[in-house]
Order: structure tokens, then sequence, then C-alpha cells
């Protein structure tokens, strides 16, 4: 995986020492707090609904052992012994104190992390597939030109003040597992007729209070350009973006309304007026960065898996286990292993020190040093023999961290919502809490298969509800919380955005509503095999509606 | 309606209480002001500690008497005043009243 280089070093030190600086005088007075509030938004330090909030980047999900232990360290001694895995592949530290938050920095710089460029109207950090690297359909590693692109973003003095945040995925497969149609630039690795690797590019994607899929502006660039490129897709922005109204300030706005094929000119020219070569990426060093996430030399095992197979033979809770969590890897006799933060009942994406300690541990002893963090809020080891799996699921089982549902209904995105949230709507996490309890990771959520369920606490959809199978908008309405259920959002490759059933429901009866949307799809599938989101696509709003509505006539408005 | 005045501490963010000139932690210990114009005095003194750096956001927030204590009216002011309803553990609901 990558290491600072003597550069990444000292910038990441010099941050922390600036910071430390900038708390000093902040606790002092010299700086009031409209001062500061935009030194230490750069450091990604919120004032949330209880305390302050902390939020560690994790450059595109990668993690070694010795990184997540740092971060249950700081967990433990700096807050309340766990942290919540965003859906940006960040951690958020929920109770930091001001005072601590340089030292807690100078922690992270240690072992090479930070939480720079995690707020702000700046490029944040750029995700990437959690699978990258390991899966069996990948086309190349995304995360090399993830870190191209991080390098190139850092405290980039053109692109430090946008009209707005923005979001950069990069995916390596055709498989879309890091939806980058609903970030503002989505790269998806492709090959020309020639073979060579190259990016198409989706520009204009996000969710929030207008939810928009990515436009398609070029179907192949050369991986050379991506630099230059990208510079051309910011610097148009920056210089139309809408500033005016904060809520049209993104790039899917400008996209919207200035048309997708005059955006699409538009950065064509800019890119050819200033693609004078200066950030033209030359092969030495996009082969010097992919070095570094050269694949653990994974020797294919030949002999059939015997423990794996032996186990899977006889025991049905790991034979549940394997089905739902662990994918294919590229390398035969290798499996992809997710770890499910969402425990029934529990609360999605939250992991205590003990729990990270034991991902590391196990990362270290059996995953060659990888941990990965999904968007999905889900932990990754993306480098196992299969025939270590029995034992690595015996440990996590101990530890209460073997839930089989990956993919399942009970596998839910949530953001933190009103019981965090300064800007939330209504609570988020106890409805995913209450709909994981109700539907288990047993015979019935496997009866169910996949399903994605998504729910965010306010409009700002962090929680990705547009984009869930079944998403779930928490509102607040007269001083009551109320849930706008959408149903058909999808991340993937097939991205669509969900669409509203009709009338919200109380907090009370929104695990109902979602229990009729699901016994409705029961119902009218052609058989198990046809999963939810093709269900809804086949027969459309009108069945889930009329069984929502007319079951349900006392639905709150 | 009844209103109490609140700030987050600047030092740990932690959610805070005006009290007859200063600051605590725990809402069964803030001063329930009743009449506008005591709100409206009351802000105004606690803003002080905004200019003296000991608090950042200044407001206030309507409260009701509930079994012997004093509750937040909305759900908001409520979990802010209390802790996150899915841990318990944690925040002003962790300690003992
Ligand atoms: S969706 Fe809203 S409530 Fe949820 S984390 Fe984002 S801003 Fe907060």
């Amino acid at each position: 995986m990558y290491r600072y280089d003597e550069f990444d070093a000292a910038f990441v030190k010099d941050r922390v020492s600036q910071f430390r600086d900038q708390v000093e005088r902040r606790l002092s007075g010299e700086l009031n707090e409209d001062q500061f509030r935009i030194h230490r938004l750069m450091n990604g330090l919120y004032l949330q609904l209880h305390a302050y909030m902390l939020r560690i980047a994790i450059p595109y999900g990668t993690l070694s052992s010795r990184q997540m232990r740092k971060l249950a360290d700081v967990a433990r001694r700096y807050d309340k012994g766990y942290g919540h895995f965003t859906t940006r592949q960040n951690l958020q530290l929920n109770w930091p104190a001001l005072k601590d938050t340089p030292d807690i920095l100078a922690e992270l710089a240690s072992v090479e992390m930070h939480a720079i460029q995690t707020s702000g109207n700046c490029i944040r950090n750029v995700t990437a597939d959690h699978f990258a690297g390991a899966a069996a359909d990948e086309i190349d590693d995304p995360r090399p030109y993830a870190e191209i692109l991080r390098q190139w973003s850092s405290i980039h003095p053109e692109f430090s003040f946008l009209p707005r945040k923005f979001k950069i995925a990069v995916t390596g497969a055709a498989r879309d597992r890091a939806a980058i149609q609903v970030h503002d630039i989505g790269y998806q690795i492709v090959r020309n007729r020639a073979g060579e690797p190259g990016f198409a590019v989706w520009v204009g994607g996000g969710q929030g209070r207008t939810p928009m899929i990515a436009k398609k502006i070029r179907d192949f660039l050369p991986v050379a350009d991506l630099l230059a490129y990208s510079e051309a897709i910011v610097r148009v922005y920056n210089l139309e973006g809408r500033r005016d109204n904060k809520y049209k300030a993104r790039i899917k706005i400008l996209l919207h309304e200035k048309g997708a094929e005059p955006f699409r000119v538009a950065v064509e020219e800019e890119f050819a007026a200033r693609n004078d070569g200066a950030l033209r990426l030359p092969q030495a060093e996009i082969d010097r960065i992919h070095a570094y996430f050269a694949p653990p030399a994974l020797k294919a095992r030949l002999a059939k898996p015997e423990l794996f197979d032996a186990r899977r033979n006889a025991d049905g809770k790991f034979r549940a286990f394997v089905e739902t969590n662990i994918a294919q890897h590229k390398i035969d006799g290798f499996g992809i292993v997710t770890i499910s933060l969402k425990p029934i009942g529990g609360i999605p994406g939250d992991a205590t020190s003990e729990q990270m300690d034991i991902v590391a541990d196990l990362a270290e002893r059996y995953g060659h040093d990888e941990i990965r963090v999904s968007h999905e809020q889900n932990l990754v080891l993306p480098h196992v023999a299969l025939d270590d799996i029995p034992a690595i699921y015996d440990f996590l089982a101990k530890h209460g961290l073997a839930t089989s549902n990956i993919g399942q209904i009970s596998d839910i995105i949530a953001c933190p919502g009103l019981d965090y949230c300064s800007l939330a709507t209504a609570r988020s996490i106890p409805v995913a809490q209450r709909i994981s309890d109700r539907f288990g990771d047993g015979e019935r959520a496997h009866e169910i298969g996949d399903l994605k369920i998504k729910i965010s606490g306010c409009i700002n959809a962090c929680g990705h509800h547009h984009v869930g199978h079944i998403g779930i908008l928490g509102l607040e309405r007269k001083g009551v919380e109320t849930y706008q259920i959408t149903l058909g959002g999808s991340a993937d490759e097939n991205c669509t955005l969900g669409d509203i059933t009709g009338p919200g429901f109380s907090y009370e009866a929104v695990v109902d509503a979602v229990e009729t949307v699901v016994d409705t799809y029961l119902g009218l599938r052609t058989d198990k095999s046809e999963d939810f989101l093709t269900a809804y696509r086949r027969v459309g709003m009108a069945p889930f509606k009329a069984a929502l509505y007319e079951k349900n006539p006392g639905a709150d408005i | 309606m009844p209103q109490v005045v609140t700030a987050s501490r600047l030092v740990d963010g932690i959610v805070v209480f005006w009290s007859h000139g200063g600051w605590v932690e725990l809402l069964d210990q803030a001063q329930v002001l009743q009449t506008k114009d005591d709100v409206e005095a009351n802000i105004k003194s606690a803003q002080a500690d905004v200019a003296a750096n000991l608090v950042v956001d200044v407001f206030a927030f309507e409260v009701k008497a509930a079994a012997g204590h004093v509750e937040a009216v909305t759900l908001r002011d409520r979990i802010r005043t209390a802790g996150p309803t899915v841990h318990r553990d944690h925040g002003k609901q962790a300690v003992a009243r």
C-alpha cells in the first residue's frame, strides 16, 4: 500500500503543528469562532449536536493493521471507545475535545493518516471500490489513480475554495461498487480497442436535495491525462459554478443548467487549451505509484481448499456466512471477506476499539495486513486464503463480528441522523436497528435475498437513500419525525434514483411500511431469482403503492 | 413557554446550560426562564462568555416540566440535552440525575 514520501510526511506534520497553533490561539481568545471555524473544518473538525466530531480520512478506504490499531487507540484514549465508519470510507469520532485534537492528529500522522480535506468546499477524500486489487472482475486497481488524485488535490491552491464540496470516486471494474454515478466525478477504468487502460468519465452525479445521476462526458480518457482532464473539469466548475445559492452550487446543477453537451464542450476546450503536457502523467510515475499497490504475492492454490470445503459442507451457519460475506478473488484459492458492521439490531457502521483491534489482528495474521472500509459501512479483508476462512469466521463469531448479512435486508446504510448530527431532521440509526431486528439474518432474510435499504436523517442524503432499493428519508413535520420511502434506487452501474411511494410514515409506522413493501415483493416476484430491484423494475410502483396506502389508510402526511 | 439558554463549551464541545451567571452540564440544574424579557436578558449575559471564549453558539430553547424534571420540548433538543437515543450510556443521560 502507499507509503508517505518525505514530502507527504512533512506536509502532514506541518499541518498538525499549524493546527496546534490555531487551536492554541482559539483557546487563548486570539482567534474568535468566526476566524477559527474555517481552520477546524479544513482539518475535519465539526461541532455537532453533543460535542465536536472529527472526520478522519481513510484514502480510498485502504488501511493497514497498524493504522487500524491507531484508530482504535485514538478512539479509546481520546473518545468513548468507538467510531463510526461512513459512506465516504472515513471514520468519525463523536466525542473528541477541541483541546485534544492536535494530539489526535499528531497520533494519526505517526501512521500516515490525517483529517485534511474531510470538510470544506474542496476536493474531498477520493473513494474507490473496496474490493480494489482483489476482485475477480477488475480491469485495473483504481487506488493508484485515487492516490494520484489525492496528491494533486491536496491543498491545491486553485481548488481549495470551490463553490461547494467536490467528491471523486474511482472504480476499476464494470460492476460499480463505488457508486461513481452519484459523485461529482466518477472515473471508471476501461480498455480501448487497442487494449490500453483509460477512464470513462462521469460528471455531475450527486445526491442531496437535488439528486442527479452523472452524465458520461468521455468514453475513453488515456490514463496519462487523468490530472489534466480533472483540472479542466474542476476549473470549468470553479469558474462557472454558482456561488449565490448553496443549494445550487454543486457541479450537478451547473451541468444541468448549462446542459451536458455544452458542459462537455467547455471541458474539452479547457483541456485542449491547457494540455501543454505539464500535467501529463509520465508512465514512470504511474508505474511508481502502482508499485505501492502491488498485490501481495499470492500463490494460486491449485489443490482444493479442503478445510474450507469440509466446513462448508458440515456447518450451515458457516455456509450462510460464505454465501453472503465472501466474494470471488482474482486468484484461485483466495476469497474476499466482508466483515459486517451491521450486527442484528446494532448501529450500522459503528465499531468499538476492541473490534477494530480484532480486525487488525485478523488482517495481520491472515490478510496480508490489508483492510478496507466499504462505502456500505463494512470492513473488508481483501486477500484471504479460503482455507483460512474457517479460522477467521470462528474468531469473528467469538467477538460478535460474524453477522452473515452482506447485501441482505439488514445490511443497511444509515447516516448518524438526529442522534448525533446537527443538520438532521429525524433519527436514522434507530430506524435501521428496528428494521434489522424485524427481519434478522436468518431464514426470512435469506428468503428475501438481495435488498439494499439506505436511510438518511435529512435531505443531505449522507445515507444514500435516493439510491437504496428501499430508501428512507427522515423528515420533520410539525415537530414530529416522518419518513418518506422511495423504491427502486440503485447505486451500481445501472444507477437509478428511487421513486417516492407517497405520503410519509411516522417513526412508529415506518418499519411496518417497509415490511409491507417486502411482503408485496415476495408476493409478486416470479421466483426467488428475481430480486427486489428487478421485480420493482418489472412491475413499477403501483402494487407497492396500493399495498402501502390501502393497508395503511392512516399513513401520515 | 419557559425556556433555557444553552451553548456548546469551547474546549470540548459539550452542551452546557445557563444558570444564574454561569454554566452547568445538566438540564435539571439549568435556570428556567419564564418570560421573553428574561430570556433576552440572559442570552445577552451569556453572550459575554462567547466573547470570553468559553462557549460558542448561544441560543434558547423551550422546556416543560415532566415527571419532576425539566424536559426539552422538541425531539432535537431532547436528544441534545440527553445524548444519543441509541447510546444510553453516553451523553448527559449517562450521568445519574
Ligand atoms: S444526511 Fe443529514 S442527518 Fe444524515 S449525516 Fe448527513 S447531514 Fe446529518
